[in-house]
């Protein structure tokens, strides 16, 4: 895995992109394109301006106070919340703005909730058959087969999320870290292009979280991944490049190193009466 | 091509119990009801017709049950399928009448009775037994059609959903009773003289009518069985289980819910249609909601979410019913009320429920799914969440050497450490 040609500077990506790239060419070299992105809810901004570049390949971790707007911001590029303006698009052609989240799903974004959400009354393996990659209308969901190879690929998702013993247990009874792999294991199934995963470690114990980034580290690469984490030490040990959120707009994008020393950070991770 | 649910999925074990025995019922009842009235497996007619009617209701509580028990969308209105397929036939048993009704005119008795000289234009073609038949397929159809379009296309769910349902009927109640809609008022369809041309009142023809209704419940539960062995079943479960996150995995849950919710109305009105020519008569009071909220708690009581439930639920409350209203016609509803909460909190899965745990008693080595399920994941989640933000808290401050300080920060979301 190489890194991202467009790699930007620490004080956010735009100065890296002139003005004078027409903006049809600026999409066609990133799958994520998220421009000047405002939401608001009843006034209070969730997103205010948000800028933020995704290129093939890449594993972004998103950090930031709660409240910044990292989960907005997902409900945005999978059509949970619709902005009052700014413009998002999904590789160079798919407007992200004029779709709905059944539509996004198909096309390769999947999301991981906060909450694990799995179907608790169905098996671990009924899970992943569920999310598998196939066209899922009414009709052709009925008439659905497992085929040998749809076989083999879901043998091997429940594998890599360790969950292959588990089968054919109900997803209620699993654990909470069990219940957030079976879920990552539900958006491969789907074979995405662009993983959004919202806090995957959380409520994992330790050897988990090491598993889990162990994991990501392997799907970086052929997949893109967004990361929303709280947990600095996973954050670190997984991600190259980390966007700093604050009060809905990209307060700083670098490494872990670069925005941990960045003044503006540590003021915000500090709350903001001290700024005022 | 391997494939993971084989043909032998529809017939699982329970679904393979319930043909064999609702055959060897269907014969017994059926040669019995022919046999000579001094044989000992003699059935009278009138027990063939209640036991052919409770078959009826049993079509009805399993349409109930692939919507509720699968989908988990509570339909509180599903009697008003059942009834519009009942007056669909009743259309047509009013036709066959012909002039030998007590006016001895070829219009239907309330007709003349309000002064109408021809049938309206809805009646067209209702003398065809097989535009009927189709009618009885298509009423409850479009209706519920063009109603789940509506209310699933802007997302109504839940209780507001069973509420609408609910709504739904009622008005339709209403809208029978007038006798200006021309299908008899109060008094709906009665009096009913033959069928194809046979004599309603035969033995024959209710033998007839028994079996039909038997193959007719049989054949809805096997479509069920087929949607719910099949990968659109699973989505029906995780319907209800979580309905926003199924989008996300890229079904587009409207259209599966209109599906199902449009086949089964379809199912309710065949029920309603082999229903009425066994009682004699469809009126009104079809269309109540308590007849669709006693349905509902039938299959509550059987035991939702696995077909046979609804039929031992039907049958169980309906033949309570009979019996305790010829005995205390006061009580009856006492009685329901009781048996309801009494399951409720002692048989949550209903009867059918029951066996499924005698039966996983004798099945050792299987996990029992059902005891440990639910009761892992608040608990988990709240301690997983506490654990998770003091971990961040820890690791946070470690990164900034000490510049984080703790106690100050619990307004922008950090974790008050302090504390």
């Amino acid at each position: 895995m190489e890194f991202p040609t467009t790699r930007p500077d620490p004080k956010g990506v735009a100065a890296a992109l002139p003005e004078w790239i027409p903006k049809a060419q600026r999409k066609k070299k990133f799958i994520l394109f998220v421009e000047d992105v405002t939401v608001s809810f009843d006034g209070f901004k969730a997103l205010d301006g948000l800028t933020l570049y995704l290129t093939e390949g890449e594993l972004r971790s998103v950090i930031g106070p709660n409240g910044a707007g990292k989960t907005t911001m997902m409900d945005v590029v999978t059509a949970r919340a619709r902005p009052d303006s700014g413009e998002v698009f999904f590789t160079e052609t798919i407007n992200l703005l004029e779709k709905d989240e059944v539509f996004i799903a198909q096309a390769g974004i999947c999301r991981k909730f906060q909450k694990p959400s799995v179907f608790e009354s169905l098996t671990t393996r009924e899970n992943i058959e569920l999310a598998l990659k196939a066209k899922k209308t009414v009709w052709s969901t009925l008439r659905a087969k497992l085929s040998g190879e749809d076989r083999d690929f879901s043998d091997k998702t429940l594998e890599l999320i360790r969950l292959a013993d588990q089968r054919h247990k109900p997803a209620g009874a699993l654990s909470h870290g069990q219940k957030q792999w079976l879920e990552m294991g539900m958006l491969l199934a789907q074979k995405p292009k662009l993983l959004l995963l919202d806090e995957p470690v959380a409520g994992m114990t330790p050897g988990e979280i090491e598993r889990t980034g162990e994991l990501l580290l392997s799907l970086e690469g052929d997949h893109t991944i967004v990361l929303v984490e709280h947990d600095m030490e996973f954050v670190r040990s997984v991600s190259r490049i980390v966007t700093v959120l604050h009060q809905g707009r990209v307060l700083a994008e670098g490494t872990m190193e670069e925005v941990g020393a960045n003044e503006e950070v540590v003021n915000a991770y500090l709350g903001g009466k001290l700024e005022c | 091509m391997r494939t993971s649910r084989p043909a032998s999925a529809v017939f699982d074990g329970p679904t393979r119990i319930f043909f064999v025995l609702a055959t060897v019922f269907t014969l017994a009842v059926s040669v019995g009801s022919l046999l000579p009235a001094d044989s000992p497996f003699h059935v009278g007619a009138l027990t063939t017709a209640v036991l052919g009617k409770y078959l009826c209701l049993a079509i009805l509580a399993i349409s109930i049950d692939l919507v509720w028990g699968y989908a988990g969308i509570l339909s509180l209105g599903h009697g008003a399928f059942f009834a519009l397929g009942g007056y669909a036939f009743g259309m047509y048993l009013m036709r066959q009448i012909g002039d030998k009704g007590v006016y001895v005119s070829t219009l239907p008795d309330f007709m003349v009775f309000i002064g109408w000289e021809k049938y309206p234009w809805y009646w067209l073609g209702t003398d065809m037994f097989w535009y009927a038949l189709l009618l009885v397929f298509l009423a409850p159809g479009l209706l519920a059609f063009l109603f789940g379009r509506m209310a699933f296309g802007s997302r109504v769910s839940g209780v507001y959903f069973s509420i609408m349902s609910q709504a739904l009927t009622y008005a339709l109640m209403l809208a029978f009773f007038l006798n200006a809609l021309g299908f008899g008022g109060n008094n709906g369809f009665t009096d009913f003289k033959s069928i194809l041309g046979f004599d309603i009142r035969s033995r024959g023809m209710g033998t007839a009518l028994f079996v039909i209704s038997s193959g007719a419940m049989l054949l809805v539960y096997f479509v069920s069985r087929v949607i719910a062995s099949s990968r659109l079943g699973l989505v029906l479960v995780a319907i209800r289980d979580n309905e926003a996150r199924i989008r996300f995995a890229g079904y587009r849950v409207e259209r599966v819910k209109l599906f199902v919710f449009t086949l089964s109305a379809m199912m309710a009105g065949l029920g309603g249609a082999l229903y009425v020519p066994q009682t004699g008569i469809i009126n009104p009071n079809t269309f109540a909601p308590l007849f669709s909220i006693e349905m509902v708690i039938c299959v509550a009581l059987g035991g939702r979410g696995r077909l046979y439930g609804a039929v031992i639920g039907a049958f169980a409350v309906n033949w309570l019913k009979s019996l305790l209203t010829g005995l205390f016609p006061d009580a009856w509803l006492f009685v329901f009320g009781l048996l309801f909460v009494v399951v409720t909190v002692f048989l949550p899965d209903g009867v059918a429920g029951l066996f499924g745990k005698i039966g996983s008693l004798f099945a050792r080595g299987k996990p029992a799914g059902e005891e440990s399920r639910g009761d892992l994941s608040p608990r988990d989640l709240s301690q997983g969440d506490a654990a998770r933000t003091d971990d961040f808290g820890r690791k946070f401050e470690g990164k900034f050497e000490g510049k984080f300080k703790s106690g100050e920060a619990g307004e922008n979301g950090i974790p008050d450490n302090a504390a």
